[in-house]
Parts: structure tokens; C-alpha cells; sequence
């Protein structure tokens, strides 16, 4: 079985490069990249797909997805994050621990991997717990999961408070060269908090926490990987405060990278308005010139990772007063459209934005894919940047809608997503 | 009219007119209460539910007493024994009582945002009885009442507000309000009880009593709020009085004709020295109580002409 793509504008995030040419796949792999379409003997390929001057990138590799099985099938199941995950462009989800209950022991691992191998059209490896029940006083089986194929360990928003007990599971981590993820916040301070503190949060009345909150949360683990010498990635930062720690250990040559949600990456808390609670996410939405510094922050590479935290939440645990309502928005299908505002307002190139949606979570969870080169897993996404759509929360694929961006206008549209060579998500091209 | 809203949530959608005009209804509710009879039937076949989910004795009172002067049935709710206890939550609390086609819900809530959320779901009007620490429309509606019959006027006039302005609803309606119609407005209180983001809001922040009530025409105390505290804001009730607790000598740098207010409930020998709270001289602390009937009476009779032009606007061919 052999595939052609041509006509499409190849995004090459490690030749950090867009040009038109066409790409050929077989058995699953990337075979063939030229940059001309000129002279393609058609005969060789068993199917030909003209991408009619679309762009062609490597697909997205979701860091930080939270599918709700095993516990809360009625938010979102395997099938249906899949499904929305395809219709995002996404080709691997790495998700989450965060499930009740957690996934801190191989058997319940075991789980999560049967059902991610027998209902998803795209890649899935999970992360497991770094300590049991996400409790902080435990460590959990890390060497075990790690055969079982967890990819990464994080107590997701639990943050360890006991440094004790951080250190010893950063050295065993480390002991074992596992990547361990971290929720940077000093929990003390965020506790009860639905805002970030200033002038919108007093207005409105909405309990709130400092962005300093963030910074000591980051200094106080970085302080730790330089004392274990563990793999270490913040799950997202979201202020300009927390950005210079980061560079400084970045430049003393920690082995530390950083992501940041698309959330963070284009709204304010000035969108939360008059408490809708879709808005609420964790940690909260920043002003904007924390919105702003994150972007340029992605632009120069401080911060490597682009999320959607896709965070599933029914409608009855949002249809509550603002401090009661859940935390968190569904982010798997709106996540290249959104980030695509980064590249419409010149903010970053495409190259760069690949970088981040895919390249670099491959590279830092060691997964394939990622990347346009040759023999590398042919997980794609073919989209039309310019394509302008009203999104309608009801037309998601995940189960639950809870989505910033209802009735937003949006530009740039997902046309096919292919995992492994098969194509899992397929609009027309719209001729 | 300038004020032909539905709902009234908060002081922060009025503008200047129709805050005006709530007043100048008020005043008339005032003198009808000084009246013997003190019946009107404005609100007759009317029926007014109180919700209150946090305890309240002085605003229920005034909203009940305000509903049956016009003439309205006024039904009390104890929420916080209800069903919300059972696991009910508040929209379908709203909705409940919606089927039974109130006229007007007065709401009370611990959390800020929650009134306008149960607005949104029933078709009656909606008063904010005050909100987690967002607003309290009608208290700031009687502060500028009662301001106003002392003082004549209620702009360009300097006005401190004092104490725990972090957990504070009163604060944030009044401070909104009087800045809306012209007057200056300063805080003066504990760096710990001011809110964040204070620098931005275009009012003078002091930390020291003294300084920030000189020449002041008036002063307003809030109370310290323990029970919205999560944690060491004051060291304790003697070093709060001592600093900013409200006495004649820290009194003596504002204008001598000074007026002393107070939303209630007051902690004597905490935030205000007790004989200064009833000195006849300054203190206007009854005068709010009772401008605050008339102010919600004010209230409730123009909710209830805005929402029946509405019905005949709907009606109309």
C-alpha cells in the first residue's frame, strides 16, 4: 500500500521550513519527501491524494490529555476523545493519571492500555502517577509502570507539598532516567482560588492568587532537579514571573522543558466576564501581558510544548456558581485552530508552531512521530489555514462541550488526519 | 426612565441617571414610612420571595418589610436549611421556584456571580441582596441616600471607606457608586484587608487612619468579616482597634461636620468606639437602616413598572 499526498505545502518543523511538494507513505512510514510536482509517476502509488495547495505537518502529539475512563465514562470515553482527538489533527495523546481512580499501579496501567489499543483510531501512551492515589505520601510502583509503558509520571495538579518525599521520587525517577512532570504552583498559596489576583478578580469578587504562586512553585522544583539530576517538564506555565527561572535553568544546563495550554496561549481573564464558568480552567486565566509573554515565550523556544489540557467536564459540574463549577475545557478539536491565531497575527511561523504542537513532545516523551522526515511514523494532518468557521460546541466529537471557544470565529480547519499511514479523520477538500 | 432594567444585580451596569432616579424615588418611600399608614398598594398580587443562603437579620428584614408596605405577598425561605442541603443545585433551586411564578426573588449568596446565574433562569425580576464579596447594589443605593439627605448633595464630596475592604461587598458597590457620580473616594485600612489590583481602581489607598480621613466629609466603617477569613489577616482585635478602629481623636482630622457610617452589624470596641456610633452629632448608622426600607421599596415598585412596559411592549401589535 503505497500513498501519495501531492500538492501540499510540507511543514517541516526541524528544517524549519514550509514548501510546496508531496509526500509518499508506505507501510505506515514517511518514504519519500520532494520538493516539486513535477514528473510524479502516479502508476507507483496504489492511491493519490491532491492536497490542492493545502499544508501538510506532522501530527500533534497532545501532551496532558485527561480521558475520564477509568470513573467518569459520562465525560469522555476512549472512543469519543479519539474520535475528537482525529478530528483535531491530533495523532498521539499522552494522557493523564488524573482518572478516579488514579493510575498508580501496572494492573490498572494494564487498563487504560487495552482500552486505548482496542477503540482508538490514534496513538495513545499514557502517563502513570508518580505517587499513589495522587496523594503525595508514596511513591508508586515507577519501575513497574515504566515496563508497562508509561511514558511520563505526574500527580497532574496535585502538587507534592513534602519535599522530602518530591526528592526521594525525583531520585528514583532519576535513578531509572524517567520523566517526571510537574504542576508548578505553590499549593498553599493557590488553595480555594478561581482567579488571578488584581483589579478583574477584586471587581468581580472572585477569591484569587497571586502569579507569585507560580514562580515559587517553579523554583522550588527546579531546585529539586538540580539536587536529583532528574527529567523534568512543567506541565504549563501560564505567567512572565515563572519564564525566568526557566531560562536561568535552561542556560545551567537542566535537563527541564515547559509547556503551556492553548488556553493560555490566546485568552485573558477578561473572558471569564460575568462568571462563565467554560472559562475556568487550571491555574486561572492571566492578564494579558502574561498571555502575550507566554506567546513570545513559545516564539523563543523557553517554553517547548504546546497542550490543549483537554479537561472534560459535563455541563452539571459547570452550571454552578463561578467558585463552585469544575475546572478545565475540552481542547483536543480546537487546538490547531486556536493555535493558528499565533500564526495569523504574526506572532510565530509555522515551523515554529509545529514545533511545539509536535516535534517537541515527541521528542521530550520519546514517542515517534513528530516530524516529516524519511522512515519516521506518518501520523499527518492536512488542514486549510485560511478556512474561517463559527465553532459550535455541539458539534464536537468529545462527549462533553465544555469549550472557551463556543460561537468564537475561528480560522483554519483540520481537511485529513493520518495515524500510521491510515487516514482516522477525512473533510473534503472542499473543490 | 434611565433605570428599565429587569433585574437589578448590581451597581456596576447603572449609569449615573438611573442611579439618580432610584434615589429620588426613595426619598418619597421615606416620607411615606414616617406616616402612620404606611400601606401602599403598588405591589399588590405581587408575590416576593426571599432567598437568603447566608444569615442575614437586618437586610431580610428591610426586604421583607419593604415588600409589605407595597402591598406584596412576601414569602421567606430559610435556604440554608432547604434542599440545597439535600444536593440540589442552585439553578434548579431557581427553577423550582420559578414554576410558582414569583413576581421578584430577593437572593442573598455566599458566591460572588451566583444572583446573575439564578437571574438568567427565571423569568421574574432579580435583586441582588449582596453576592460572595461582588456586590450589594441596595446597601450602596441607602449609603448614597442617606448621604445625600445629610449632606444636600452627593458629589464632589470626599468620602473615606474604612476597614476590611478585601472581603467586602458593601465596599466594592460603594466604591463603584459614589466614584460614578463624582466624589472621591479613598480606602483606608490594613494592607492585608485591601484587595488586589487596588492601585488600578483610580481611588486613594491609605494605610493610617489619621492621614487618610483628613478633611473627609464622610466616613464610612465596615465591619471586620471573621468569618470570610481563611487565615492571619490581623494580628488581633485590640491591635486592629487600636490602628484603624474608628474614635474621636482619629476623627478630630476629618471636616467637623463629618457624618460616621456603618452597614451593620457593628463590633463595638473592634471597628467603631461605641459611644461615637451613637453620638446624635455624626453618627447617621439609624438614619441607613431606615433610609434602607425606602430604598428597597424605591427599588421593587420600579423593577415591577419596568417589567409590566415590558409585558405591554411584548403585547403590543
Amino acid at each position: 500500500m503505497k500513498l501519495l499526498l501531492k500538492n501540499a505545502y510540507l511543514i517541516d518543523p526541524v528544517q524549519d521550513h514550509v514548501k510546496l511538494g508531496y509526500l509518499s507513505i508506505q507501510d505506515g512510514k514517511i518514504s519519500d519527501i520532494v520538493y516539486d510536482n513535477a514528473n510524479i509517476n502516479h502508476k507507483l502509488f496504489d492511491n493519490v491524494i491532491d492536497c490542492a495547495g493545502k499544508y501538510l505537518a506532522p501530527g500533534i502529539v497532545d501532551v496532558g490529555v485527561k480521558i475520564c475512563e477509568p470513573g467518569e465514562r459520562h465525560k469522555e470515553s476512549f472512543r469519543t476523545a479519539s474520535l475528537a482527538a482525529a478530528a483535531g489533527g491530533v495523532t498521539t495523546m499522552v494522557t493523564r493519571p488524573d482518572t478516579i481512580p488514579a493510575i498508580d499501579t501496572p494492573e490498572k496501567l494494564e487498563f487504560v492500555i487495552n482500552r486505548a489499543n482496542t477503540v482508538s483510531p490514534v496513538n495513545i501512551y499514557p502517563m502513570a502517577a508518580l505517587t499513589c492515589g495522587r496523594v503525595g505520601l508514596e511513591m508508586t510502583e515507577l519501575g513497574f509502570l515504566h515496563d508497562a509503558g508509561a511514558v511520563g509520571f505526574t500527580d497532574c495538579d496535585q502538587v507534592i507539598t513534602n519535599n522530602k518525599i518530591m526528592s526521594r521520587c525525583l531520585t528514583y525517577a532519576a535513578s531509572l532516567d524517567l520523566l517526571v512532570q510537574g504542576h508548578p504552583q505553590d499549593s498553599t498559596l493557590t488553595m480555594g482560588a478561581s482567579a488571578t489576583s488584581g483589579k478583574f478578580s477584586s471587581l468581580k469578587g472572585l477569591p484569587a492568587v497571586n502569579p507569585i504562586a507560580e514562580k515559587m512553585g517553579v523554583e522550588r522544583d527546579l531546585a529539586l532537579v538540580e539536587l536529583t539530576g532528574v527529567k523534568y517538564h512543567f506541565d504549563q506555565l501560564s505567567t512572565a514571573l515563572a519564564l525566568e527561572p526557566l531560562r536561568r535553568a535552561k542556560s545551567n544546563g537542566l535537563d527541564v522543558t515547559a509547556g503551556v495550554s492553548i488556553h493560555h496561549l490566546t485568552l485573558n481573564e477578561m473572558d471569564i466576564g460575568d462568571y462563565r464558568t467554560f472559562f475556568k480552567i487550571k491555574p486561572p486565566l492571566r492578564s494579558e501581558s502574561d498571555r502575550v509573554a507566554m506567546v513570545e515565550a513559545i516564539a523563543d523556544g523557553t517554553i517547548d510544548i504546546i497542550s490543549s489540557m483537554h479537561t472534560p467536564q459535563d455541563e452539571e459540574s459547570k452550571r454552578l456558581p463561578y467558585e463552585e463549577a469544575a475546572s478545565g475545557a475540552v481542547g483536543l478539536e480546537t487546538i490547531l485552530s486556536a493555535s493558528l491565531q499565533l500564526f495569523h497575527n504574526g506572532s510565530i511561523s509555522l515551523p515554529q508552531l509545529f514545533r511545539a504542537l509536535s516535534l517537541n513532545p515527541a521528542k521530550r516523551f520519546n514517542l515517534p512521530g513528530g516530524t516529516l522526515e524519511l522512515e519516521s511514523q506518518a501520523d499527518l494532518v492536512l488542514f486549510d489555514p485560511d478556512a474561517p468557521f463559527v465553532l459550535n460546541r455541539f458539534a464536537l466529537n468529545s462527549k462533553s462541550k465544555n469549550t472557551p471557544y463556543d460561537e468564537t470565529l475561528m480560522q483554519g480547519k483540520v481537511i485529513k488526519t493520518f495515524v500510521n499511514g491510515h487516514e482516522v479523520f477525512g473533510d473534503s477538500l472542499g473543490e | 426612565m434611565a433605570f428599565c432594567d429587569r433585574h437589578l444585580l448590581g451597581i456596576e451596569k447603572l449609569d449615573p441617571a438611573a442611579i439618580l432616579e432610584i434615589l429620588n424615588c426613595a426619598d418619597d418611600y421615606v416620607d411615606l414610612n414616617r406616616q402612620t399608614k404606611k400601606n401602599s398598594t403598588i405591589l399588590s398580587g405581587l408575590t416576593q420571595i426571599n432567598m437568603f443562603f447566608e444569615n442575614s437579620t437586618r437586610t431580610q428584614a428591610s426586604f421583607e418589610l419593604a415588600g409589605k408596605r407595597l402591598g406584596a405577598d412576601v414569602m421567606n425561605m430559610a435556604m440554608q436549611a432547604s434542599s440545597i442541603k439535600k444536593g440540589e443545585t442552585l439553578i434548579d433551586t431557581a427553577l423550582t421556584l420559578n414554576a410558582m411564578n414569583p413576581d421578584l426573588i430577593v437572593v442573598r449568596h455566599p458566591q460572588s456571580g451566583s444572583v446573575k446565574l439564578l437571574a438568567e433562569k427565571v423569568n421574574c425580576s432579580v435583586i441582588n441582596a449582596g453576592d460572595g464579596l461582588h456586590e450589594h447594589p441596595t446597601q450602596a443605593l441607602l449609603d448614597a441616600l442617606t448621604i445625600r439627605r445629610a449632606k444636600g448633595r452627593i458629589q464632589r464630596l470626599s468620602i473615606a471607606i474604612c476597614g476590611d475592604i478585601a472581603h467586602s461587598r458593601v465596599a466594592r458597590s460603594n466604591l463603584i457608586l459614589l466614584s460614578k457620580l463624582g466624589n472621591r473616594v479613598r480606602l483606608i485600612g490594613p494592607r492585608t484587608l485591601m484587595p488586589p489590583g487596588i492601585s488600578e481602581f483610580g481611588v486613594e489607598v491609605f494605610e493610617d487612619m489619621r492621614s487618610g480621613l483628613n478633611d473627609v466629609d464622610v466616613v464610612m466603617m465596615l465591619r471586620l468579616q471573621k468569618e470570610r477569613m481563611d487565615g492571619s489577616f490581623v494580628p488581633s482585635a485590640r491591635e486592629y482597634y487600636h490602628r484603624w478602629g474608628l474614635d474621636n481623636k482619629k476623627l478630630a482630622s476629618a471636616k467637623k461636620d463629618v457624618i460616621v457610617m456603618h452597614p451593620g452589624p457593628m463590633n463595638r470596641g473592634v471597628e467603631i468606639d461605641g459611644t461615637l456610633a451613637d453620638d446624635i452629632n455624626h453618627s447617621v448608622i439609624q438614619d441607613q437602616v431606615e433610609v434602607g426600607v425606602a430604598v428597597r421599596m424605591a427599588v421593587m415598585d420600579l423593577l415591577s413598572r419596568n417589567v409590566s412596559k415590558q409585558i405591554a411592549n411584548k403585547d403590543a401589535p
